[in-house]
Protein backbone atom coordinates (compact mmCIF):
# COMPACT_ATOMS: atom_id res chain seq x y z
CA UNK A 1 0.00 0.00 0.00
CA UNK A 2 1.61 3.86 -0.72
CA UNK A 3 0.04 6.79 1.00
CA UNK A 4 -2.29 7.65 -2.44
CA UNK A 5 -4.10 4.59 -1.46
CA UNK A 6 -4.42 5.92 2.64
CA UNK A 7 -5.43 9.42 1.45
CA UNK A 8 -8.19 7.76 -0.70
CA UNK A 9 -9.24 5.45 1.66
CA UNK A 10 -9.11 7.56 4.56
CA UNK A 11 -10.50 10.89 2.94
CA UNK A 12 -7.63 12.52 3.83
CA UNK A 13 -6.11 15.56 3.32
CA UNK A 14 -2.42 15.90 2.79
CA UNK A 15 -0.60 18.46 5.09
CA UNK A 16 2.92 18.22 3.09
CA UNK A 17 2.69 18.98 -0.12
CA UNK A 18 5.18 17.63 -2.45
CA UNK A 19 5.23 14.40 -0.67
CA UNK A 20 6.18 11.52 -2.53
CA UNK A 21 2.41 9.74 -2.50
CA UNK A 22 4.03 6.56 -3.87
CA UNK A 23 5.69 5.55 -0.47
CA UNK A 24 5.22 2.09 0.47
CA UNK A 25 4.93 1.10 3.73
CA UNK A 26 3.49 -2.65 4.78
CA UNK A 27 2.97 -2.53 8.24
CA UNK A 28 1.16 0.13 10.44
CA UNK A 29 1.46 0.90 13.63
CA UNK A 30 -1.22 3.05 16.19
CA UNK A 31 -0.64 4.91 19.36
CA UNK A 32 -0.77 8.04 21.20
CA UNK A 33 2.48 6.61 23.13
CA UNK A 34 5.69 7.79 21.42
CA UNK A 35 6.95 5.52 24.32
CA UNK A 36 5.54 2.72 22.32
CA UNK A 37 6.24 4.00 18.88
CA UNK A 38 10.13 4.37 20.26
CA UNK A 39 9.68 0.64 21.21
CA UNK A 40 7.40 -1.54 19.40
CA UNK A 41 7.91 -0.20 15.49
CA UNK A 42 10.03 -1.24 12.75
CA UNK A 43 11.16 1.19 9.67
CA UNK A 44 9.25 2.83 7.24
CA UNK A 45 6.09 2.18 9.17
CA UNK A 46 2.80 4.18 8.99
CA UNK A 47 2.10 5.66 12.43
CA UNK A 48 -1.67 6.96 12.64
CA UNK A 49 -2.17 8.72 16.20
CA UNK A 50 -4.11 11.70 17.87
CA UNK A 51 -1.81 13.50 19.27
CA UNK A 52 0.02 16.64 17.55
CA UNK A 53 2.58 17.84 19.43
CA UNK A 54 5.95 18.16 17.99
CA UNK A 55 7.57 15.62 19.81
CA UNK A 56 5.46 13.01 17.01
CA UNK A 57 7.43 14.54 14.11
CA UNK A 58 10.92 14.41 16.51
CA UNK A 59 9.65 10.83 17.23
CA UNK A 60 8.74 9.55 13.68
CA UNK A 61 11.72 10.92 12.65
CA UNK A 62 13.64 9.52 14.64
CA UNK A 63 12.01 5.95 14.56
CA UNK A 64 11.88 5.89 10.97
CA UNK A 65 8.15 6.31 10.36
CA UNK A 66 7.34 6.06 6.39
CA UNK A 67 4.34 9.01 7.03
CA UNK A 68 2.21 10.20 9.79
CA UNK A 69 -1.96 10.48 10.06
CA UNK A 70 -3.79 12.22 12.59
CA UNK A 71 -7.12 11.67 13.19
CA UNK A 72 -10.15 13.19 13.90
CA UNK A 73 -9.37 15.81 12.00
CA UNK A 74 -6.61 16.89 14.08
CA UNK A 75 -4.13 19.14 12.62
CA UNK A 76 -0.75 20.08 13.78
CA UNK A 77 0.69 24.37 14.12
CA UNK A 78 2.13 25.02 10.92
CA UNK A 79 5.82 24.85 12.64
CA UNK A 80 5.14 21.18 13.48
CA UNK A 81 4.44 20.67 9.68
CA UNK A 82 7.51 22.79 8.99
CA UNK A 83 9.63 20.26 10.86
CA UNK A 84 7.80 17.66 9.24
CA UNK A 85 8.62 18.88 5.28
CA UNK A 86 12.53 19.59 6.74
CA UNK A 87 12.35 16.12 7.47
CA UNK A 88 10.83 14.92 4.17
CA UNK A 89 8.13 12.89 6.17
CA UNK A 90 4.76 13.12 4.81
CA UNK A 91 1.83 14.16 7.34
CA UNK A 92 -1.80 13.60 6.28
CA UNK A 93 -4.90 14.57 8.21
CA UNK A 94 -7.97 12.68 8.60
CA UNK A 95 -11.54 13.14 9.63
CA UNK A 96 -11.80 9.61 10.81
CA UNK A 97 -11.30 7.83 14.53
CA UNK A 98 -8.47 6.10 14.98
CA UNK A 99 -10.38 2.82 14.89
CA UNK A 100 -12.06 3.13 11.68
CA UNK A 101 -8.76 4.50 9.99
CA UNK A 102 -7.28 1.39 10.92
CA UNK A 103 -10.40 -0.56 9.66
CA UNK A 104 -9.99 1.58 6.61
CA UNK A 105 -6.33 0.78 6.09
CA UNK A 106 -6.94 -2.67 6.96
CA UNK A 107 -9.64 -3.68 4.67
CA UNK A 108 -8.47 -5.74 1.60
CA UNK A 109 -9.43 -3.53 -1.40
CA UNK A 110 -8.54 -3.56 -5.35
CA UNK A 111 -6.31 0.01 -4.68
CA UNK A 112 -4.00 -1.83 -2.27
CA UNK B 1 44.59 1.81 13.37
CA UNK B 2 41.51 -0.16 14.43
CA UNK B 3 40.51 1.07 17.57
CA UNK B 4 41.63 4.88 16.42
CA UNK B 5 39.04 7.11 17.09
CA UNK B 6 37.51 8.91 13.87
CA UNK B 7 34.67 11.03 15.36
CA UNK B 8 33.77 12.41 18.89
CA UNK B 9 31.27 15.25 19.78
CA UNK B 10 29.74 16.49 22.88
CA UNK B 11 26.26 18.51 23.38
CA UNK B 12 24.67 20.03 25.95
CA UNK B 13 21.03 19.39 27.34
CA UNK B 14 18.60 21.03 30.15
CA UNK B 15 15.82 19.73 32.34
CA UNK B 16 12.46 20.50 31.25
CA UNK B 17 13.44 22.12 27.43
CA UNK B 18 10.51 19.85 26.25
CA UNK B 19 10.49 22.40 23.12
CA UNK B 20 13.96 20.99 21.82
CA UNK B 21 13.53 17.41 22.73
CA UNK B 22 14.56 15.29 19.87
CA UNK B 23 17.45 18.08 18.76
CA UNK B 24 20.43 16.32 20.17
CA UNK B 25 19.56 12.74 18.67
CA UNK B 26 18.55 14.12 15.63
CA UNK B 27 22.16 15.32 14.93
CA UNK B 28 23.70 12.59 16.35
CA UNK B 29 21.50 10.48 13.76
CA UNK B 30 22.81 12.91 10.87
CA UNK B 31 26.37 12.37 11.32
CA UNK B 32 26.19 8.44 11.88
CA UNK B 33 24.26 8.50 8.48
CA UNK B 34 26.69 10.75 7.34
CA UNK B 35 29.66 9.04 8.42
CA UNK B 36 28.25 6.04 6.03
CA UNK B 37 26.89 3.71 9.28
CA UNK B 38 24.18 0.55 8.70
CA UNK B 39 20.85 2.43 8.52
CA UNK B 40 20.03 -0.63 11.29
CA UNK B 41 22.65 0.62 13.63
CA UNK B 42 21.82 4.26 13.14
CA UNK B 43 18.35 3.81 13.64
CA UNK B 44 18.69 2.16 17.11
CA UNK B 45 21.67 4.25 18.52
CA UNK B 46 19.16 7.14 17.33
CA UNK B 47 16.28 5.53 19.35
CA UNK B 48 18.45 5.06 22.52
CA UNK B 49 20.25 8.46 22.06
CA UNK B 50 16.24 9.97 22.08
CA UNK B 51 15.41 7.67 25.36
CA UNK B 52 18.53 9.02 27.28
CA UNK B 53 17.48 12.54 26.09
CA UNK B 54 14.03 12.52 26.89
CA UNK B 55 15.00 11.15 30.34
CA UNK B 56 17.40 13.99 30.87
CA UNK B 57 14.72 16.65 29.95
CA UNK B 58 12.20 14.87 31.83
CA UNK B 59 14.06 14.19 34.89
CA UNK B 60 17.25 16.02 35.52
CA UNK B 61 18.49 19.51 35.54
CA UNK B 62 20.99 19.26 33.03
CA UNK B 63 23.26 16.91 31.21
CA UNK B 64 25.69 16.01 29.21
CA UNK B 65 25.97 13.58 25.95
CA UNK B 66 29.19 12.45 24.35
CA UNK B 67 29.24 10.61 21.20
CA UNK B 68 32.39 8.83 19.90
CA UNK B 69 32.40 6.78 16.98
CA UNK B 70 35.33 4.19 16.29
CA UNK B 71 35.91 2.12 12.83
CA UNK B 72 34.48 -0.80 15.25
CA UNK B 73 31.41 0.74 17.37
CA UNK B 74 29.39 3.92 18.39
CA UNK B 75 29.49 4.65 21.77
CA UNK B 76 27.19 7.22 23.83
CA UNK B 77 27.57 8.44 27.41
CA UNK B 78 24.59 10.47 28.62
CA UNK B 79 25.68 12.03 32.33
CA UNK B 80 23.06 14.03 33.93
CA UNK B 81 22.96 15.65 37.10
CA UNK B 82 19.57 14.85 38.55
CA UNK B 83 17.47 13.09 41.79
CA UNK B 84 19.09 9.63 40.38
CA UNK B 85 17.54 6.61 40.64
CA UNK B 86 17.43 5.03 43.95
CA UNK B 87 16.17 1.47 42.75
CA UNK B 88 17.80 0.56 38.85
CA UNK B 89 16.07 -2.53 38.95
CA UNK B 90 12.70 -1.32 39.41
CA UNK B 91 13.65 1.33 36.62
CA UNK B 92 14.59 -1.02 34.16
CA UNK B 93 11.04 -3.07 34.31
CA UNK B 94 8.68 -1.84 31.51
CA UNK B 95 5.86 -0.15 32.44
CA UNK B 96 7.52 0.95 35.75
CA UNK B 97 7.77 5.14 35.45
CA UNK B 98 7.37 8.36 37.64
CA UNK B 99 6.53 10.50 34.97
CA UNK B 100 4.55 13.47 35.88
CA UNK B 101 0.75 13.83 34.12
CA UNK B 102 2.52 16.46 31.62
CA UNK B 103 5.03 14.10 30.57
CA UNK B 104 2.32 11.69 29.66
CA UNK B 105 0.00 14.14 27.96
CA UNK B 106 3.24 14.54 25.68
CA UNK B 107 3.51 10.82 24.48
CA UNK B 108 6.23 10.20 27.08
CA UNK B 109 6.56 8.69 30.14
CA UNK B 110 5.33 5.25 29.86
CA UNK B 111 8.35 3.43 31.32
CA UNK B 112 9.09 2.06 28.62
CA UNK B 113 12.88 4.37 28.31
CA UNK B 114 15.44 2.61 29.86
CA UNK B 115 14.41 -1.04 28.82
CA UNK B 116 14.28 -0.17 25.43
CA UNK B 117 17.60 1.59 25.39
CA UNK B 118 18.76 -2.03 26.49
CA UNK B 119 17.30 -3.31 23.87
CA UNK B 120 18.40 -1.67 20.88
CA UNK B 121 22.44 -1.04 22.45
CA UNK B 122 24.65 -3.97 22.43
CA UNK B 123 26.13 -3.12 25.36
CA UNK B 124 24.60 -1.13 27.93
CA UNK B 125 25.64 0.44 31.83
CA UNK B 126 24.06 2.31 34.09
CA UNK B 127 24.82 4.02 37.16
CA UNK B 128 23.25 6.26 39.39
CA UNK B 129 23.67 7.82 42.64
CA UNK B 130 20.51 8.95 44.14
CA UNK B 131 20.49 12.99 44.78
CA UNK B 132 23.13 13.41 42.34
CA UNK B 133 22.67 11.97 39.04
CA UNK B 134 22.70 9.17 36.52
CA UNK B 135 25.36 8.15 33.65
CA UNK B 136 23.70 5.74 30.54
CA UNK B 137 26.72 4.10 28.67
CA UNK B 138 25.62 2.57 25.41
CA UNK B 139 27.61 1.13 22.43
CA UNK B 140 26.68 -0.20 19.18
CA UNK B 141 28.60 -2.59 17.15
CA UNK B 142 28.58 -1.55 13.55
CA UNK B 143 28.93 -4.32 11.86
CA UNK B 144 25.63 -5.12 13.70
CA UNK B 145 24.97 -6.97 16.95
CA UNK B 146 27.56 -8.83 18.40
CA UNK B 147 27.21 -13.23 18.66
Amino acid sequence: MNLRNVLDRLDGELLTPGSDLGLEFTRVFASDLMSDVLAFTGPGELLITGLVNGHVVSTAAVADVAAVVFVQGKRPSAAVVGEARDNRLPLISTPLSTFEACIRIGSPRSDA
Amino acid sequence: MEEDLCYRQEYSLKGGEFARAGEVSRRIKDLLKELGLDVQVVRRAAIASFEAEMNVIMYAFQGTVRLAVTPADVTIIVDDHGPGIPDIELAMTEGYSTATREMRELGFGAGMGLPNIKRNADVFRIVSEPGRGTRLEMTFARDGRPS
